[in-house]
């Protein structure tokens, strides 16, 4: 299975931490989740637009950071559908061509604290996951 | 312009049913850079117990979002889409979602408000089969950045 290697929830203490794991975002995966997703607003696709309201570039779709959170947490349990909530706030703005790391903090009882970061800019804050355990 | 209060509460109908592909799933997939055969391949999703593949925990944002549109590109509203970004997002999921699915939402308001010179709406989408068997429910927050006026 992938994700054998990365780091398993049984073998980390409750209140330390998961190693980060960074992931590339390239200006092709906004256009790929575009379509995926079928969140086509411009803000995601458009530079020129995304100036024109006021952001500084086309922006990631926070939901593609939070897809990687959910793998992050489903890979360290071992099974990709352990996940039964997850709730995330979406802060700073992500970008393309930034790695993101990812981090997250056991709590017990299958609880995590976890959030998303690039560049020192925190994209995803006070997230929360919570796996069957 | 505030958006329309009088919102907060509503449910909409049961949106019309939405057969979730394998294909779909797969695109997701390669979509979120995620090359878990479970999402592939039939026969990886049936060693985890699932009768056909299944899609990623966040893939609900296809289904919850589109029928959140409902709400948000209701003119009566008032929120310009435009000024758009997505400010909190939570998934409860029952069971994951396969292909071969035909799923319907349930749209509600669940909170306007407005903060720091943003318009902010809650939504809650609730996904269940066509047969009723609940599936997942996504709660979206959307965040109309400095519409409010202060």
């Amino acid at each position: 299975m992938p994700g054998s290697a990365k780091p398993r929830y049984d073998d980390v203490e409750v209140g330390s931490e998961l190693p980060g794991q960074t992931f590339p975002v390239h200006r092709v995966n906004l256009v790929m989740y575009a379509g995926a997703s079928g969140d086509f607003n411009p803000i995601h696709l458009d530079d020129e637009f995304a100036r024109s309201v006021d952001l500084p570039s086309k922006i990631l779709h926070g939901l593609w950071t939070m897809a990687q959170i959910a793998r992050v947490h489903g890979e360290a349990a071992g099974d990709p559908l352990a996940l039964k909530s997850l709730s995330v706030q979406f802060r700073g703005l992500g970008v393309p061509e930034k790695e993101i790391t990812i981090t997250s903090k056991p709590r017990g009882d299958g609880e995590f604290d976890t959030e998303a970061v690039q560049d020192g800019n925190k994209l995803v804050r006070r997230g929360k996951a919570v796996l069957r355990i | 312009m505030p958006l329309d209060q009088s919102f907060v509460g509503r449910t909409y109908p049961p949106t019309p049913p939405y057969e979730v592909g394998r294909e779909k799933i797969r695109e997701f997939a390669e979509a979120i850079g995620d090359a878990n055969p479970v999402y592939r391949d039939p026969d990886a999703a049936r060693a985890y117990g699932h009768p056909d593949v299944i899609a990623p925990p966040t893939f609900g944002i296809v289904l919850s979002m589109t029928a959140g549109r409902q709400v948000i590109a209701d003119p009566e509203l008032g929120l310009d889409y435009t000024r758009v970004v997505h400010g909190e997002q939570r998934f409860t999921i029952t069971r994951p979602i396969r292909a071969g699915d035909r799923l319907t939402v349930i749209v509600t308001v669940e909170n306007i408000r407005s903060a720091a010179g943003n318009d902010m709406i809650t939504t809650r989408g609730d996904v269940t089969t066509v047969d009723g068997e609940p599936v997942f429910t996504a709660y979206s927050t959307l965040v109309a950045r400095g519409t409010a006026g202060g």
